[in-house]
C-alpha cells in the first residue's frame, strides 16, 4: 500500500525494523556479479534450502538473504554470518552444512573459510578486521553487501529513504539544493562539477518539462563501482533521483544502464516497482503531491555514450554522438528541456546527504573535495575489489593498506586512475592526497573511479598503447581530431612497441596530442591523450629507450625483449620448460636449462614462474649485434 | 545588434546568429568542410575553430568551433591565434593522412604550409571526409536513407546493411552537397543510379527531358499533398506555362 503520510512512513520503517529484530542470526550471501560468477547463487540456495529444511528459521530465528556486492570480489563467494561478524571466503555449497552447524549452531569458527591477511599470514575472523575493510568508510555505499537489494523493507529497515521524507515533509525545493551545497557534494562520474550548481541552474531554467537523468554507462576498463550500487542498493539511486527531481522541479527521469549490466537492469526493475507500490516514486509521492517517475533506459554498449550530450542523444532514441555544448543540458538537455544527469554514486550519496546532513558529510574530504569516493581497485594489488574512502586518502593508503601491496612483492610503479580519460601516477607521488584537484595537477583525473595498480613488470608505453586501442574503437568518429588522431596516434604506438620507432616521434606524439586537446569535439577526445601524456611526462626514459635503443625497460614488448636463464642461479627444476607455451626451454631436471631464441615468443611465463629468479630479460637487439 | 571584435575589428551581427557569419560578415576567410548554410550546423570538422575570450575574462581564452557559437555582445575573436592556427593544420594534417587523393584537402592543406602529411597515409585512400553532410542533407528532407555507420575507426556513410537503400528517392542531394564530390552516381534520359539502386526518370510532357525520378515524384506528392502529375512537367516547363497565362491574363484587361 502507498504511503501518504509521515505517520504511515514511521510506522513502516518501524515495522520494517521490528521484523529485522526476529532475525536473530542472519546469513549474507554475497550476490553481485563477481561472486555469481564464481557460483554464489548456489551457496545461497543451500543455505536456504538446509535452513528450511531444519527448520532453522523457527528455532533459531535464522535468515539467509542474497545481498549486493561486499565489495572483495577476488575472495569470492563472500558469507557473512550476522550478528557475529564473521566473514567466510571463498565459500561453496559443500561448506553449508558445516557453516550451520559449527557456526551458526555452536559458535565455533572454521578456520579454513577465514580471510587470511597475506602481510602476517594470520586469518581474520572479523568482517570489519580485516584490512581491506577496517580502512574504509561507506556513504555511497552504506547498504550494499547488508541489504537485499530486492526486498524494499530491507531497504527500509536500515535507512532508505528517510532522507527523501525529510526532504518533502520538512523542506522547499530550494533549501535542497542549498543543503546539497552545503555538503560540497560534486559529480562522481568523473569531472567533479558542483552538485548543487547544475541543481540550481535547472531549478531557474525556464520550462514545463524537465528531466532529471541518470548515468548508468560506466564504460571504463577496470571500473565497476556504479555497477555495484545499482546492483547491490537500487533503492539509494532512486532515493536521490526522487530528491533531485523535486529540488529542480522536474516529473520525469531515465536510468541510462549499459547493456552489459543485466544484474543492475532486473534489480532497479524490482526497486523502482517496490518503490512505486510504497508511495515513493509515481504520482503524489508520499502524499505531498509531488509527481516523478523513473524509466530504465538501456544503452547498446557505445563508450562513449556515458558522455552527456550523447548519452541524451541516445536517450532521444538518435544515434550516440556527442553533440557541442554551448549551451548547458541544464537549460537544454533531453529533448531540449532543462536536464540533470548526475552519475549512479552521485546519487547514492544524495539521500543519506539530506538524512544525516550536509555537515557531517563536509566533514569528510577535503578543502574542495568533500565526502567520500568509491573506488575499483584492481591491477597488481594483493586485494582488489571495489572500495570507497574519503577524499584525500594518501594513494599509498590505499595501494599499501587496504590493497594489501603489490603482488609478489614486487616494486610499484605507477597507478592509472580515471580510465581512458585519466593517466598514470608516479611512484614519487605515492603520498598524493587523492581528490579532483589533485589528481588534475597529476595530467590525471579522478574518472569514473578506476585503479589499475601496475608493478615494475609493466611498460608503460604500451599501457598508453593500450588505451588508445580502447578508444580507437570507443571514439564515436564525428570529429577530426579524435577519429582520426587516435587512428595515426596507435600506429605511432603500434611503432614504439615493435622497434620502428623514429627520433622525433616523440615530438610528433606531443604535437598530436595537443592537437586533439585542443581540437576534439568532446571530453572522450579532448582527454583521450592523458594516457599518453602522463606516460609521457613521468616515464619519458621509457619512451627514449623504445625509440633510441630499441629496447623495452620493463621486458614485456615482445618484439624488443628477449630472455635467457643464469647460469648461477639456475636449479634446474623444470618449472620454466613447464611453463612455456612454445616448448622454447630445454634442459633436464637439476641441470641448467637453455631458452632457444628462435623459437621463443617472449612471453615472460618463464620469468613469471622461475622460483630462484634466474631468468633474465635483456634488449633482443642485443642478440643480433652478437651475430654481427 | 550585438557587436563583436574580431581580430581587432568591430563588427555587428544579428541576434541568435553563429560565429561563423560574423567572421565572414568582418571580411576574414576561414575554413569549413562540414558547414552548409542550409544544414543545422555541426561542428564535426573542427576547421573553423577559433579563440574567443571577454575583457572581462581577463585574458582566459576559450576555443570554440565558431559554425556553432552563438554570437554575444563584447565578445573577442582571435581566428588565427597560433594555438588555433597549429590545431587547424593538425586536423589537416590528419584529413591529409585520410584523402591523400582529394584535390579539395590537398589544396586547404597545401594553403596552410603542409605539401605532405606527418602521418601514415591511408592504405586504402578514400575521398570521404565523413563530414555528415550528406546523410544530413537526406535527414532534413526526411528522407533519411543513409546514415553512418559504425563508430570510431569503422565509421562510414553507408545504406542500410550496405544494400541499395529501399527509402533512397535518387535526389542526388548527398552527391551535390559532398564537398570532395565522392558520391558515384549515373544519370541519363532514362535511368539514373546511385548507391547502386536504380530509378526510372519520369520524362516532362512538354520538353521529353528526364527530370526528376519516379520515387522523387511520388515522395513530394505525398509531403505536399498534390497529385504526382503535378510533378511530371518539368520547372522548366512550368514556369514556361505559368508565363503564357500570366500574359494572357494581361491580354484580357
Amino acid at each position: 500500500m502507498a504511503i501518504e503520510t509521515r505517520k504511515q512512513f514511521e510506522k513502516a520503517v518501524k515495522a520494517a525494523v521490528d521484523k529485522q529484530k526476529k532475525h536473530k542470526a542472519e546469513i549474507l550471501v554475497c550476490c553481485g556479479t563477481g561472486c555469481l560468477a564464481n557460483g554464489s547463487a548456489k551457496v545461497a540456495e543451500a543455505f536456504a534450502e538446509q535452513i528450511e529444511k531444519q527448520g532453522m528459521d523457527a528455532s533459531v530465528g535464522l535468515f539467509s538473504k542474497k545481498t549486493g556486492c561486499h565489495g572483495f570480489c577476488q575472495q569470492g563467494p563472500l558469507v557473512s554470518i550476522q550478528p557475529r561478524g564473521v566473514l567466510y571466503n571463498k565459500v561453496k555449497p559443500e561448506h553449508v552444512p558445516e557453516i550451520l552447524e559449527k557456526t551458526v549452531a555452536n559458535g565455533e569458527v572454521i578456520q579454513k573459510l577465514l580471510y587470511k591477511n597475506p602481510a602476517d599470514r594470520k586469518r581474520v575472523e572479523q568482517y570489519n578486521e580485516i584490512p581491506f575493510y577496517k580502512n574504509q568508510t561507506r556513504v555511497a555505499m552504506r547498504n550494499i553487501g547488508q541489504v537485499d537489494p530486492t526486498d524494499i523493507e530491507d531497504a527500509l529497515a536500515r535507512g532508505a529513504y528517510a532522507g527523501l521524507a525529510k526532504a518533502l515533509f520538512e523542506m522547499k525545493p530550494d533549501q535542497v539544493v542549498d543543503e546539497v551545497a552545503a555538503s560540497g557534494l560534486r559529480g562522481r562520474g568523473g569531472a567533479g562539477f558542483a552538485t548543487a550548481r547544475k541543481w540550481k541552474a535547472a531549478r531557474k531554467a525556464e520550462g514545463d518539462r524537465k528531466f532529471v537523468l541518470c548515468n548508468g554507462d560506466e564504460g571504463d576498463p577496470g571500473a565497476f563501482k556504479d555497477r555495484s550500487i545499482m546492483e547491490g542498493d537500487p533503492h539509494s539511486v532512486l532515493e536521490g533521483m526522487v530528491i533531485g527531481a523535486y529540488a529542480v522541479g522536474a516529473h520525469e527521469g531515465f536510468i541510462y544502464v549499459r547493456d552489459e549490466y543485466p544484474l543492475a537492469v532486473v534489480n532497479l526493475t524490482i526497486a523502482i516497482d517496490q518503490a512505486r507500490k510504497s508511495g515513493f516514486l509515481g504520482k503524489n509521492i508520499l502524499g505531498t503531491g509531488f509527481d516523478f517517475d523513473v524509466r530504465i533506459s538501456r544503452g547498446g554498449g557505445a563508450f562513449v555514450c556515458g558522455e552527456s550530450s550523447a548519452l541524451m542523444r541516445s536517450l532521444e532514441g538518435k544515434t550516440g554522438e556527442p553533440r557541442q555544448k554551448y549551451i548547458h543540458a541544464t537549460d537544454r538537455g533531453l529533448f531540449d528541456c532543462p536536464t540533470v544527469l548526475n552519475n549512479v554514486e552521485t546519487w547514492a550519496d544524495v539521500g543519506t546527504i539530506l538524512d544525516r546532513g550536509s555537515k557531517w558529510f563536509a566533514s569528510m574530504g577535503t578543502d574542495k573535495s568533500k565526502g567520500t569516493k568509491a573506488f575499483s581497485l584492481v591491477g597488481k594489488v594483493k586485494n582488489t575489489g571495489l572500495i570507497e574512502l574519503p577524499m584525500g586518502t594518501t594513494l599509498r593508503h590505499i595501494i599499501y593498506d587496504i590493497g594489501g601491496g603489490i603482488l609478489k612483492d614486487r616494486p610499484f610503479k605507477a597507478v592509472q586512475t580515471g580510465g581512458p580519460s585519466g593517466g598514470c601516477v608516479p611512484e614519487s607521488l605515492l603520498d598524493l592526497p587523492v581528490d579532483y584537484e589533485k589528481l588534475t595537477e597529476a595530467g590525471s583525473m579522478m574518472g569514473s573511479g578506476g585503479m589499475i595498480v601496475m608493478d615494475d613488470r609493466t611498460c608503460m608505453v604500451d599501457v598508453a598503447r593500450y588505451f588508445l586501442s580502447f578508444l580507437v574503437e570507443e571514439s564515436c568518429g564525428k570529429c577530426v581530431p579524435c577519429r582520426e588522431g587516435l587512428k595515426q596516434m596507435l600506429a605511432i604506438f603500434d611503432d614504439l612497441v615493435a622497434g620502428r620507432g623514429k627520433p622525433g616521434d616523440v615530438e610528433r606524439i606531443e604535437r598530436l596530442a595537443e592537437g586533439m586537446r585542443l581540437g576534439s569535439l568532446c571530453e572522450l577526445g579532448k582527454s583521450a591523450p592523458n594516457p599518453v601524456t602522463s606516460t609521457l611526462r613521468y616515464f619519458r626514459d621509457e619512451y627514449v629507450a623504445h625509440i633510441e635503443h630499441k629496447a623495452c625497460p620493463a621486458g614485456t614488448c615482445r618484439d624488443l625483449t628477449a630472455f635467457e636463464i643464469l647460469e648461477e642461479a639456475c636449479n634446474g627444476c623444470h618449472a620454466c620448460a613447464k611453463a612455456c607455451p612454445v616448448d622454447a626451454i630445454a634442459g633436464e631436471k637439476k641441470k641448467l636449462h637453455v631458452i632457444d631464441h628462435e623459437t621463443c615468443i617472449s612471453c615472460g611465463a618463464c620469468f613469471d614462474v622461475c622460483p630462484t629468479d634466474a631468468v633474465r630479460f635483456f634488449p633482443k637487439v642485443e642478440i643480433t649485434q652478437e651475430v654481427v | 545588434m550585438p557587436a563583436l571584435t574580431i581580430n581587432g575589428k568591430t563588427v555587428h551581427v544579428r541576434e541568435g546568429a553563429y560565429l561563423l557569419e560574423a567572421i565572414r560578415k568582418a571580411g576574414f576567410s576561414i575554413p569549413t568542410l562540414c558547414n552548409h548554410e542550409a544544414l543545422e550546423p555541426w561542428g564535426g570538422c573542427r576547421l573553423c575553430l577559433v579563440d574567443v575570450t571577454r575583457r572581462e575574462w581577463d585574458g582566459w581564452k576559450k576555443m570554440v568551433v565558431s559554425c556553432m557559437f552563438p554570437v554575444e555582445d563584447g565578445l573577442v575573436v582571435d581566428t588565427h591565434s597560433e594555438r588555433v592556427v597549429s590545431t587547424r593544420k593538425v586536423v589537416l594534417d590528419l584529413l591529409l593522412a585520410r584523402c591523400p587523393e582529394a584535390p579539395v584537402i590537398q589544396e586547404l592543406a597545401r594553403a596552410h604550409g603542409i605539401e605532405q602529411t606527418s602521418y601514415k597515409p591511408n592504405p586504402e585512400p578514400t575521398d570521404c571526409i565523413l563530414c555528415g553532410l550528406c546523410t544530413r542533407v537526406c535527414d532534413h528532407i526526411g528522407v533519411s536513407a543513409i546514415s553512418s555507420v559504425d563508430r570510431g575507426i569503422g565509421r562510414e556513410i553507408a545504406p542500410p546493411f550496405h544494400k541499395a537503400p529501399p527509402d533512397c528517392i535518387g535526389c542526388l542531394a548527398c552527391a551535390e552537397v559532398c564537398p570532395t564530390d565522392c558520391i558515384p552516381y549515373k544519370t541519363s534520359d532514362s535511368a539514373r543510379t546511385i548507391w547502386d539502386k536504380k530509378f526510372e526518370m519520369v520524362r516532362c510532357p512538354a520538353c521529353g527531358r528526364a527530370h526528376i525520378t519516379e520515387e522523387q515524384s511520388a515522395y513530394y506528392a505525398d509531403r505536399n499533398g498534390v497529385p504526382a502529375s503535378y510533378f511530371e512537367t518539368c520547372d522548366a516547363c512550368k514556369r514556361k506555362e505559368q508565363a503564357a497565362t500570366f500574359a494572357g491574363l494581361s491580354l484580357a484587361r
